[in-house]
């Protein structure tokens, strides 16, 4: 027997043109802080919002750049570097923060519940 | 414990008991240093500079806490009448009685003057302390204002071109008469000595050579002077300063030998003929010589502080190597300047049209460097001075020649000699302490800190190191910011987009991001939050707000001058209490409101804004305050209404983005209050307008402002101010405060001097019409975002739930405020 097919529960959080190329916004999904970008190339990235260097919820306002081909998001708080592909912290190998699965259907952004 | 005690306070005397100090870690010492003058030691080489805005204090050269200890006592005032050898006692003028273990003599030298009828006239000075400079400013200001005022110097040594620049910054037109044939006979050749006085000549002073003064006269409230070549010279004053002579009474009076021409008789451990009495400084003949300059002196001041600590240092032969600037005019002589070796050879580069001359001296092989001089171009010096006495790695007209190449120093050339220190040891400071800039190889060495010939050395040292060699601002931009910033100018380039793919590559960083919305901002190009722009900025920038350690945001109203009204500091009062916002004033006089978070921030300032408040650019690499003290209106010392002047200042420049913030002061008087001397824009009230400031800083590194122009009047402050900022906007480096920013510039203050008040480049009127740009197109950016709703919608905690509070922000009570429970960190 066959276990019954899990449900994919993706949660719109906002629409694609709220997200301004380049920068961050904040989103809470299931009680969980969510930071969600949208690079120059159109590409949209979901990380945790928690900035483990500080502990506070702010990695969603870094400036979103490119370190060498990787694009990155730099934590405003004390500037700490994240591969937003991987959330793994480029200034630091041990340290990496979550990502979250996230696509955009219908011109909303949409990012999966874990 | 043993007791050793100084006589006199000077430069090296000081410098001694400083070096006893660092090394004797054991306190096995006591000292007692007793001196003449009524001030502690001070800088007697730069004295002239007490005319042109130093003030005594700022000549101080004791380290803050050297006599705190109960080790170290300094008696001024109190000069040494004996020396009772026997007993090994000193008894003072005041009938202090000391006794010692071992004692120094540092009473350095006395000017001489010769024997001139007349020379002890009023009107007639010498050349030595700031007593002197004291009276000579004060005879200067008695002086009628009206017809033409001359001052007369005998001496055309060093000094006394020091003393001729001292004339001229009263405002008096100088005399130079010196005995020998040529300006600085000691120092300079035949060829250097002429270009050097046509030089001087082009700055009004009047040289004199190969004659002396014959006699003076009065002649009505003037002074007249006969020369022996038969010229009579009008002058208001005459100041001696011909040389100096060792002041060695006190040895001869207890029996010590002393040199054929004066000084006390010293080994080379400078121990006199007393095993219990050493000399230093000028006071000493060491191997029968007295020099007349610091450095010899601080050497010994080194060897005497190791000896007494069981050391066996010993006093090498003496660097009279000498670089300086004489009214305007670089000099610099090493070595065997006057090639007195025999059979030395001599290289000699005579440039009438640039003003230069150069000689390089050699040994008669031409394999080994011994000496020389150079005159109007002196930037060879640092490199060249190491070299003495070494073979030479070039061929010599090539070395100084003017498009010779640089030259590479052997490791154990001395770089720094006032404070002795070696290539190796500035390059390993550099390695191991990962110096980046000039300011830190002088915190971390001292190399630099003393004459200050050695700092551009120390830049190419930096350079060969390895660091600082590079100016790109990021990966993404292989240019400066100075550059780039030209280029964003030139091609008028607006979005980031364009401007990476034309100038660099990738997609940008937290560093050339923002770097390049300052440069948008400064030049004038919209609201910082419009378009593309939005997504270069900073957090602080990209909410208007700083940023605090738990995620929540403070807010700076603007409050000009730190000038408020008692209704306004209601409605900052009103707005902490309903938004539960922690309250605290601010160094820059204003109140800074804490906790906020970001879907709050237009709530609070739609409150803010209505009561007439606006945006304080507390959160911006932009002016953020003009602090002022209350000025004349209310105080009873106060030469000038510093409030007003304040707030002028900072509603002019409020808004303007710049490399790093920008802070000012204005004091209303020379008391200082307002602590303008530490802002990158200091002005200090007198009694005939304003004296300006530049380059302050608080911080990491303090550092004092320097003085730009004295007793200007309102619009020309502003007007230099103007240029100051926007010069400084346009070339310096991304979060380089003004004070590194001109240390960074070749001719640093001068430099600044020259293009913003004498408009050296040409482009004076070009930065007037920036900044009045900048003034015409100034808005409050907080009105601005409350009036627009696009802007508005980034000031939500979450993109699907806008008015849920971040849950991780939150606060206890302290002392009656909000404070923040701080968030756990994971990585520490």
């Amino acid at each position: 027997m066959t276990a019954a097919p899990i449900l994919e529960a993706w949660v719109a959080v906002c629409s694609l043109d709220r997200l301004q190329p380049e920068r961050g916004v904040a989103a809470l999904v299931e009680g969980l802080q969510v930071a969600v970008f949208r690079t120059h190339d159109g590409v949209v990235y979901a990380l945790d919002n928690r900035d483990p260097w500080s502990g506070a919820y702010v990695l969603s306002r870094g400036i979103v750049g490119s370190r060498g081909d990787v694009p990155t998001v730099a934590s405003p708080m004390y500037k700490q570097v994240f591969d937003l592909r991987t959330g793994a912290c480029l200034d630091d190998d041990t340290v990496r923060v979550a990502t979250y699965d996230v696509r955009v259907v219908g011109g909303y952004v949409e990012v999966l519940r874990p | 414990m043993h007791d050793v005690v100084v006589v006199g306070n000077g430069m090296v005397g000081q410098r001694f008991v400083e070096a006893l100090r660092e090394r004797d870690t054991q306190r096995g010492w006591r000292v007692t240093v007793l001196a003449e003058e009524g001030r502690p030691a001070y800088d007697r080489v730069n004295l002239s500079s007490l005319f042109d805005g130093c003030s005594a204090e700022d000549l101080n050269v004791v380290a803050e806490g050297c006599y705190d200890d109960g080790h170290y006592s300094l008696h001024l005032d109190d000069a040494v009448a004996a020396i009772d050898r026997t007993a090994r006692t000193v008894t003072t003028v005041r009938g202090r009685t000391v006794s010692y273990d071992a004692l120094v003599l540092a009473t350095g030298s006395a000017p001489f003057v010769p024997p001139v009828p007349g020379k002890d006239r009023p009107g007639c000075f010498v050349y030595r302390t700031i007593d002197d400079l004291d009276a000579i400013r004060a005879a200067a200001g008695r002086v009628p204002r009206k017809g033409r005022r001359a001052g007369m110097v005998v001496g055309g040594g060093l000094l006394g071109l020091e003393a001729a620049r001292a004339l001229r910054l009263l405002g008096l037109s100088p005399h130079v008469v010196e005995l020998a044939p040529r300006l600085m006979p000691m120092q300079v050749d035949e060829g250097g000595g002429q270009l050097l006085r046509r030089q001087i000549e082009a700055l009004d002073v009047t040289v004199h050579c190969g004659t002396s003064v014959t006699g003076i006269e009065e002649d009505g409230d003037r002074l007249l002077a006969t020369l022996a070549n038969g010229t009579e010279l009008d002058v208001d004053l005459v100041v001696f300063s011909a040389g100096v002579r060792p002041r060695d009474q006190l040895a001869r009076e207890c029996g010590l030998d002393v040199g054929e021409r004066g000084g006390v008789l010293v080994d080379d451990a400078c121990q006199t003929s007393d095993e219990h009495i050493y000399a230093i400084g000028e006071c000493a003949a060491i191997g029968g010589r007295a020099y007349g300059l610091v450095a010899p002196g601080y050497d010994m001041a080194e060897v005497v502080a190791d000896r007494l600590l069981g050391g066996a240092a010993t006093f090498e032969t003496a660097d009279t190597s000498t670089k300086l600037k004489l009214l305007g005019v670089d000099v610099a002589s090493f070595g065997d300047a006057l090639a007195t070796t025999e059979g030395a050879l001599e290289i000699t580069l005579n440039d009438p049209v640039t003003g230069s001359y150069a000689k390089l001296v050699v040994d008669d092989s031409a394999t080994m460097l011994l000496g020389g001089v150079l005159v109007g171009d002196a930037s060879r010096y640092p490199a060249l001075r190491p070299l003495v006495g070494r073979p030479l790695p070039a061929d010599p007209v090539a070395m100084i020649a003017p498009s010779g190449e640089p030259l590479a120093m052997p490791d154990d050339a001395q770089v720094c000699s006032c404070h002795n220190l070696s290539k190796a040891s500035i390059c390993a400071a550099i390695g191991e302490q990962s110096l980046t800039d000039v300011a830190a190889v002088k915190a971390c060495t001292k190399a630099g800190t003393g004459c200050g010939s050695c700092v551009p050395l120390l830049k190419t040292l930096l350079a060969e190191s390895g660091v600082a060699t590079s100016n790109a601002l990021c990966e993404h931009f292989a240019m400066s910011r100075a550059q780039l910033f030209d280029a964003v100018r030139a091609d008028g380039l607006t979005g980031f987009t364009a401007i990476i793919e034309t100038h660099g590559s990738g997609r940008g960083c937290d560093i050339c991001k923002p770097a390049v919305a300052s440069m948008l901002a400064s030049l004038g190009l919209g609201h910082i939050l419009d378009g593309e722009q939005a997504a270069l900025q900073d957090t602080n920038d990209h909410f208007l707000a700083n940023l605090q350690r738990n995620g929540s945001y403070s807010v700076v109203p603007r409050v000009p001058g730190g000038e408020i009204t008692p209704e306004r500091l209601i409605v900052i009062g009103e707005v902490a209490r309903d938004f539960n916002l922690y309250t605290k004033i601010t160094g820059g006089q204003r109140i800074d409101l804490f906790g906020a978070r970001v879907e709050q921030l237009p709530a609070i300032w739609r409150r803010l804004v209505e009561a007439g408040f606006e945006s304080g650019h507390a959160y911006g690499k932009a002016l953020r305050t003009v602090k002022s003290c209350v000025g004349s209106t209310w105080c009873r010392y106060g030469v000038q209404d510093s409030v007003t002047l304040a707030i002028d200042l900072e509603l002019r420049y409020r808004g303007l983005r710049s490399p790093h913030k920008i802070k000012a002061g204005v004091s209303g008087c020379a008391r200082e209050c307002a602590e303008a001397q530490a802002k990158d824009v200091g002005v200090i009230a007198t009694e005939n307008g304003w004296n300006l400031y530049v380059g302050g800083n608080g911080g990491f590194r303090p550092r004092h402002a320097d003085l730009l122009l004295r007793d200007i009047d309102t619009d020309t402050l502003m007007r230099t101010i103007d240029r100051f900022l926007m010069f400084y906007i346009r070339t310096a480096d991304r979060l380089q405060r003004t004070a590194s920013w001109i240390e960074s510039l070749s001719g640093g203050l001068d430099y600044v001097r020259s293009v913003i008040v004498d408009d050296a480049l040409g482009i004076c009127t070009e930065l007037d019409a920036a900044m009045t740009r900048h003034v015409a197109s100034y808005r409050d950016e907080w009105a601005d975002v409350l009036d627009d709703p696009d802007r508005l919608q980034r000031f939500e905690s979450f993109v699907n739930a806008p008015d849920t509070p971040d849950p991780s922000i939150t606060f206890v009570t302290e002392r009656g405020q909000p404070r923040p429970t701080l968030p756990l960190a994971v990585v520490s």
